[in-house]
């Protein structure tokens, strides 16, 4: 069954392969430059020794991870804000929403957790 | 068993003849009955030289609807497990005072009630709401399949493969007896080194991923399949609802694939992300495991509430009251179900702050589904109420699920959870929500669509006995655990020391048997209605006078669904073309571009088994040839070009015109 008989008739109908994405040559080598250089810019601040504090080169290099997701979502998967008629933003959003909620909860919940019930941090006067 | 003992360890890993349970009477007995009746059902297939035909009408068959209804067939059989433990464990409870035991030896009991828990969710709720949203779904939105018609057929089977595994544990080895969430410690592989657990990560690994697929399937379907003018809002509540919940699979699934992965690493490799030491930390289990799992219960009773918005509809003879917010509802309760998941463990220790931010969350979405609660009622508001078995179901669910939410809000506050927290008050409302909002809703669904499905209504009489000893066995059955649970009992206990209790127990029991008769009076219902099906057939196609698309179509509908796909001007697409007089066209069909059937699904999900079953059993080399075997029967799938047809104008003439003349006999 193809998604023709059903879905949207709203395309203009070139050929069957037609997915409404318009994918050129020098699309593809942008995002294959930008991927490198934001590969090789972690890879050489790692390998050189990185910042004076570690914490501050895992911010970088997370940080510079982040974009490197945005790089091959528009580049590689062809998502913009219209394309699937917005259903792509839409499940971005969502799933931006849903992972922050995951993983801000988890890190609150599991620092009081850690605080309030880790043996090791508890004061072994006030133990009963 | 071999000569060789390291051969025999290279084949059978840890598997020994010990680990079949001939000395566990009842086992055995357990055993015994299966098999005899596994005998009977498979000779009488070969008998009525059935193979055949299921193999190639129903097993390898990818039309969504035969999909649906074998997912609906498979949560029934393993209902009749799942309930099977849960008398066993009634009656345990109800004799086991003082000096007397019980039937039931602690290891066996606590194996028991995790495997219900594991069965009742994963292999009977999960399937019958798939199975559900899988027949309904596209018809309603005037579609004339799934998006992905193999991956349906494959996702079912996996789901199959899954419950196999579980079913299994029963007669070779033991299942996991750590509860139906395997916290750490207690399911490492420290404190449980036996098979049991290694039988859970696998058979809900293998089914999660049917679940997951099954899942992207479904909501593609939804966004990319409706019919031309079905916009968003005019979509069929419980289409809305099969949305929501599949976005809820697809977001959540994940997280318990990745949880349950960890866990095996921890008890296979040696890893220790949820040990106590090398900086390990079981709570991570708990919090991770509940992001899963809050949202679960939301994926299980969010189409059941789709459900009750359409019988309401239908039964009470007008549209539905507060579409838009009933609408609103379901996406708010589907993002907030994504705030709440602490609240299953205010009692860990994350303090006040963070319980209070949970504790109000939870209280919160408390408001949309009291909000849709209004909405049916005041659909129901002056309408012209038919009590058919589909709404007797729709009206004990308000009442039941209405004392489910509001011990629900009860909980939600943390420090009356500090004391109610695992007791048997907690078993009480979660049965009550689940029992009273998801069971009744795939009862009443079942109802509902039945006709649709197989041409011929179900026998009312036999379904109200069913409905009445349902209600009143849930009621008899969970209300004396709220008591037993404010008294401070707590869940998961085989044996009590304090005699006044037991009262509440044989309470209990007693309505546990009258479930029993409820289950037995519906499995009189599907016989009594198939020898009657004759009286009883569906020639209109719309037997309630039903208001979506699905009522268009014949009864069962042809392969092809819709001859001509539906245009939707409105709400109720066919309510409103009946009111604007109709009219079935009768000639000019074209031919219809059909999906080919496969054995492709069922055979990935029989070599998953064999590898989870490998897996579980340290079996080493047969894990990895079942594991290339597999990666080779899915790639070799993809080089297969044959599939799919075009049914012929002529074909789809001849299944129109004998509608016709079925329509002209019956006027």
């Amino acid at each position: 069954m193809s998604a023709h008989d059903g879905g949207q008739p709203a395309h203009d109908d070139h050929g069957h392969d037609d997915l409404g994405i318009h994918a050129t040559l020098k699309g593809y080598l942008t995002g294959f430059v930008l991927a490198c250089v934001l590969t090789i810019i972690p890879f050489w601040i790692v390998m050189s020794g990185g910042f004076a504090k570690s914490s501050t080169t895992a911010v970088f290099v997370l940080g510079l991870a982040a974009v490197q997701i945005v790089v091959h979502m528009i580049y590689f998967l062809h998502m913009n804000a219209k394309s699937e008629g917005g259903w792509n933003m839409l499940a971005l959003v969502f799933t931006i929403v849903l992972v922050v909620i995951t993983l801000s909860g988890s890190i609150w919940i599991m620092y009081h957790l850690n605080s309030n019930m880790m043996p090791t941090m508890m004061d072994p006067s006030n133990l009963p | 068993m071999l000569a060789h003992p390291d051969l025999a360890k290279l084949i059978f890993g840890r598997l020994t003849l010990e680990e079949l349970p001939l000395h566990v009477p009842i086992v055995l007995g357990t055993f015994a009955v299966v098999a005899l009746g596994a005998i009977v059902v498979l000779g009488a297939i070969t008998y009525f030289k059935l193979w055949g035909y299921l193999w190639h009408e129903w097993f390898t068959s990818i039309d969504h609807k035969k999909i649906g209804i074998m997912y609906m067939i498979l949560g029934f059989v393993m209902l009749l497990r799942g309930f099977a433990d849960a008398i066993m464990m009634r009656a345990q409870q109800a004799i086991s005072f003082g000096d007397n035991m019980g039937y039931l030896p602690p290891e066996h009991y606590d194996q028991i009630f995790t495997a219900h828990g594991v069965i009742m969710i994963f292999f009977v709720a999960m399937p019958m709401v798939t199975g559900l949203m899988n027949f309904v779904m596209p018809l309603q939105i005037g579609a004339r399949d799934v998006a992905f018609p193999f991956l349906n057929n494959f996702s079912f089977w996996m789901t199959v493969a899954g419950a196999m595994l579980v079913m299994a544990s029963l007669f070779i080895g033991e299942f996991a007896r750590t509860g139906w969430l395997a916290y750490p410690p207690l399911s490492d592989i420290v404190s449980s080194p036996d098979a049991g657990v290694d039988y859970y990560i696998w058979a809900l690994q293998i089914a999660g991923v049917g679940t997951l697929l099954s899942g992207i399937n479904l909501l593609v379907t939804i966004v990319k399949m409706r019919a031309p003018g079905m916009t968003l809002m005019k979509m069929p509540v419980f289409t809305w609802t099969a949305l929501c919940t599949n976005v809820l699979i697809v977001a959540a699934f994940p997280v318990l694939t990745a949880v349950l992965a960890l866990l095996a690493m921890d008890r296979y490799v040696g890893t220790n992300f949820f040990t106590t030491e090398l900086g390990g930390n079981a709570m991570m289990y708990v919090n991770l495991i509940w992001i899963w799992g809050h949202p679960e219960v939301y994926i299980l009773v969010l189409p059941a509430f789709g459900i009750f918005s359409e019988v309401t509809a239908t039964f009470s003879r007008k549209p539905l009251f507060g579409y838009t917010s009933m609408v609103y509802a379901t996406v708010v309760i589907t993002v907030l179900s994504y705030l709440v998941w602490l609240h299953h463990f205010f009692t860990m220790g994350s303090g006040a702050s963070v319980n209070s931010f949970f504790g109000i969350t939870t209280m919160i979405i408390s408001i949309p589904t009291g909000a849709k609660i209004f909405n049916w009622l005041f659909t129901m508001y002056r309408g012209r109420v038919e009590f058919e078995v589909p709404m007797l179901w729709t009206v004990a669910f308000m009442v039941t699920f209405v004392i489910g939410g509001m011990t629900g809000v009860l909980l939600a506050v943390p420090p009356a959870d500090f004391s109610l927290h695992n007791s048997l008050f907690l078993i009480a409302h979660f049965h009550n929500v689940i029992i009273g909002g998801v069971l009744f809703g795939l009862f009443a669904g079942i109802t509902y669509w039945f006709p649709k499905a197989f041409g011929f209504r179900l026998d009312p009489f036999w379904g109200k006995c069913a409905f009445w000893f349902w209600v009143v066995g849930f009621y008899f059955a969970f209300m004396p655990l709220y008591m037993l649970g404010l008294m401070g009992v707590t869940r998961r206990l085989s044996h009590f020391e304090d005699p006044t209790l037991q009262i509440w127990f044989l309470l209990a029991a007693f309505g546990a048997f009258l479930i029993l008769l409820g289950i037995g009076c519906m499995i009189t219902q599907f016989v009594v209605s198939f020898r009657r099906r004759e009286a009883l057939r569906d020639v209109t196609g719309d037997p309630w006078n039903g208001r979506t698309l699905e009522w268009s179509t014949s009864s069962p509908p042809p392969p092809y669904n819709f001859a001509f796909t539906p245009r939707v001007h409105d709400h109720d697409a066919w309510w409103m073309m009946k009111k604007h007089h109709y009219q079935r066209p009768l000639s000019g069909f074209l031919p219809i571009h059909m999906p080919l059937n496969t054995g492709a699904g069922i055979m990935l999900a029989g070599l998953s088994f064999v590898f989870g079953f490998a897996m579980i059993w340290y079996m080493w080399l047969i894990a990895a040839v079942s594991f290339a075997l597999l990666l080779l029967v899915a790639i070799a799938h993809t080089f297969n070009y044959h599939r799919d047809y075009y049914l012929s104008a002529d074909e789809v003439n001849r299944v129109e015109a004998s509608r016709t003349e079925l329509l002209a006999r019956h006027v």
